[in-house]
């Protein structure tokens, strides 16, 4: 694959001490989605920071489409787009106003119809001469992301874009992200949202304690984590397991009328058949049989207990 | 050169101007009118002349002076606080500009509204005075430096402010004092002996005085001081500037 943007052994200590990254390496590929998971103060925004050129890099390399962001900042910043987390806006501002400044910041010529084609693509046609403070909170993040769009990146970050956005309208955010996907803009989003990771994203990155803990493909990343559980109902209920089926490491439910078999889908042989005659064997009749795949969150949640 | 970024600011920074042009203009033009009528016709009437120039004439190239330097300073100084109060400089930070861009962009606009102002006064002033300026490109130009290098030393402390208190503190503290003691008002010969000592260590004396030149041909100090006193100061602020935006200082981390 052919990276957009490459970070090599980034660091970032703040004054006073706090490392905030610690030798951070991530290849980002040309036109995918990656999410970056990870709790709060996991290091999330200062990396986004710092490629953008917010933050100054204490130590490490980062190359957008090939530029060095420290030596070639005009080549990399042209590249990018940034979706702050914060609804960082001028209140007095018009919409339109608003969202032609950050065109023109980023060195385009003024281009109304570009600007309104954005605008319209996000809803906000009709706002466009409303003031910002006039706007709620979701057409507020709207409006940032229209800034970002403005001068028309190649590359896109979203530090949570969703963060305190009703369902609706985060569901609508992961149209426009797919719609830019489309367009073949790259798209770096963070959030503690596992679902929308799991919704929206190409590849999962996990971070925390400023270190990148794993990068993997969404489904290779399920596949390969991923436990399958199998829920068995039966039709008498049962006060133990019998000694014959000891072997499979039932778990038995409180009123005794479902067993879970835990397998490993990935495994040579997942032992469904054999349990399957066993429990036929030992007398039990089966109702119904279920299986559930582990999400991305069980995968997370235990990825980040195992570095704290 | 990124010259649409500089466009940019430098509109929307004046755009903010005009928004309230009556607030900008009409304050200013009330404000001299009532120094006219305060020193000029109140007082002025019985001082009978400076340096051979009568006293309401006298004042005209202090009192531009004095409005263009807390316009150029409060206009720089809220220009590029409102970005950090709002946090939208996140986006100045993350375009493709460089330190030079930013200071055309605001400084350039608190530059050009402090004009503004100081040409709305002067022509206010041939209402009430007889005036005559006896060199007007020397005017222009020292009228043009003082816009600029108020605006420089106002952006550096809308970058320093970490609120709107500090925003006022150094207009209010240091500006205005040194306006007032920089002979706005009254010809530094005028002070007793160690005070005249004392206001050469005040910056603002060169650049009235050098003001006043161009509008009688005589001054506290000659202009050549004059000049080089205001590109000292005009270079510090720049100085102090690259400074600022090379080590990140309050903006960067």
């Amino acid at each position: 694959m052919s990276s957009i943007i490459s970070i090599q052994n980034l660091r970032k200590a703040y004054p006073g001490g706090f490392e905030a990254l610690k030798g951070v390496n991530l290849e980002i590929a040309q036109g995918e989605i990656l999410a970056l998971l990870g709790p709060n103060g996991a290091g999330k925004t200062t990396l986004i920071s710092t490629v953008c050129g917010i933050t100054v890099p204490t130590a490490g390399t980062i190359t957008v489409g090939g530029f060095d962001t420290m030596t070639d900042y005009r080549a990399t910043r042209d590249l990018i787009g940034l979706v702050p987390q914060e609804i960082n806006l001028e209140p007095f501002e018009t919409v339109f106003n608003s969202v032609s400044f950050s065109r023109g910041l980023f060195g385009k010529p003024r281009n109304d119809a570009y600007i309104n084609r954005i605008l319209d693509q996000l809803s906000l046609g009709d706002k466009k001469d409303s003031k910002i403070m006039a706007l709620s909170g979701g057409m507020k993040r709207r409006v940032l992301i229209a800034k970002a769009l403005s001068h028309e990146p190649r590359v896109l970050f979203l530090d949570e874009p969703t963060a305190g956005v009703d369902v609706e309208l985060r569901k609508d955010m992961w149209d426009i992200v797919a719609g830019l996907k489309a367009d073949g803009v790259t798209i770096i989003l963070t959030t503690h949202y596992i679902e929308e990771a799991e919704a929206i994203a190409d590849r999962v990155g996990v971070i925390n304690g400023g270190e990148i803990l794993l990068v993997q493909d969404k489904s290779e990343l399920m596949a390969q984590m991923g436990q399958k559980q199998l829920q068995i109902a039966i039709k008498d209920p049962v006060t133990e397991i019998p000694d014959t089926l000891s072997a499979y490491a039932l778990a038995r439910s409180e009123d005794g009328m479902h067993l879970t078999y835990t397998y490993d889908t990935t495994g040579e042989r997942t032992g469904i058949t054999t349990l399957l005659n066993d429990l036929a064997a030992a007398g039990l009749v089966m109702t119904d049989l279920q299986t559930r795949q582990s999400s991305l969150e069980d995968i997370f949640v235990g990825l980040v207990k195992e570095t704290t | 050169m990124n010259i649409y970024a500089v466009q940019t600011i430098y509109r929307s920074e004046m755009k903010r101007f005009f928004r309230t042009i009556m607030q900008s203009l009409i304050s200013p033009v009330i404000s001299t009118s009532l120094y006219f009528i305060v020193f000029g016709a109140a007082i002025g009437s019985r001082i009978q002349e400076v340096e051979g120039v009568s006293y309401g004439a006298f004042i005209v190239p202090g009192l531009i002076m004095l409005s263009v330097m807390t316009q150029a300073t409060a206009n720089a100084s809220f220009g590029i606080y409102f970005p950090k109060f709002t946090g939208t400089i996140y986006e100045l930070l993350s375009a493709p500009v460089n330190f030079l861009e930013i200071v055309l962009g605001y400084v350039g606009a608190a530059a050009t509204k402090a004009l503004f102002i100081g040409v709305i006064i002067l022509i206010t002033a041939f209402f009430f005075v007889d005036l005559q300026i006896a060199h007007p490109m020397a005017m222009i130009a020292f009228l043009l430096m003082t816009c600029l290098s108020f605006a420089l030393l106002g952006f550096i402390i809308g970058i320093w402010a970490g609120n709107f208190e500090q925003l006022q503190l150094i207009p209010l503290l240091v500006i205005t004092p040194l306006v007032f003691l920089g002979g706005s008002f009254y010809s530094i010969s005028m002070l007793p002996g160690i005070w005249q000592t004392i206001a050469m260590f005040n910056p603002v004396v060169y650049l009235v005085s050098g003001f006043r030149w161009a509008f009688f041909g005589s001054a506290d100090v000659s202009i050549g001081i004059s000049l080089a006193a205001i590109a000292l100061f005009t270079a510090a602020c720049l100085a102090a500037i690259w400074w600022i935006f090379r080590t990140g200082w309050r903006i960067r981390q």
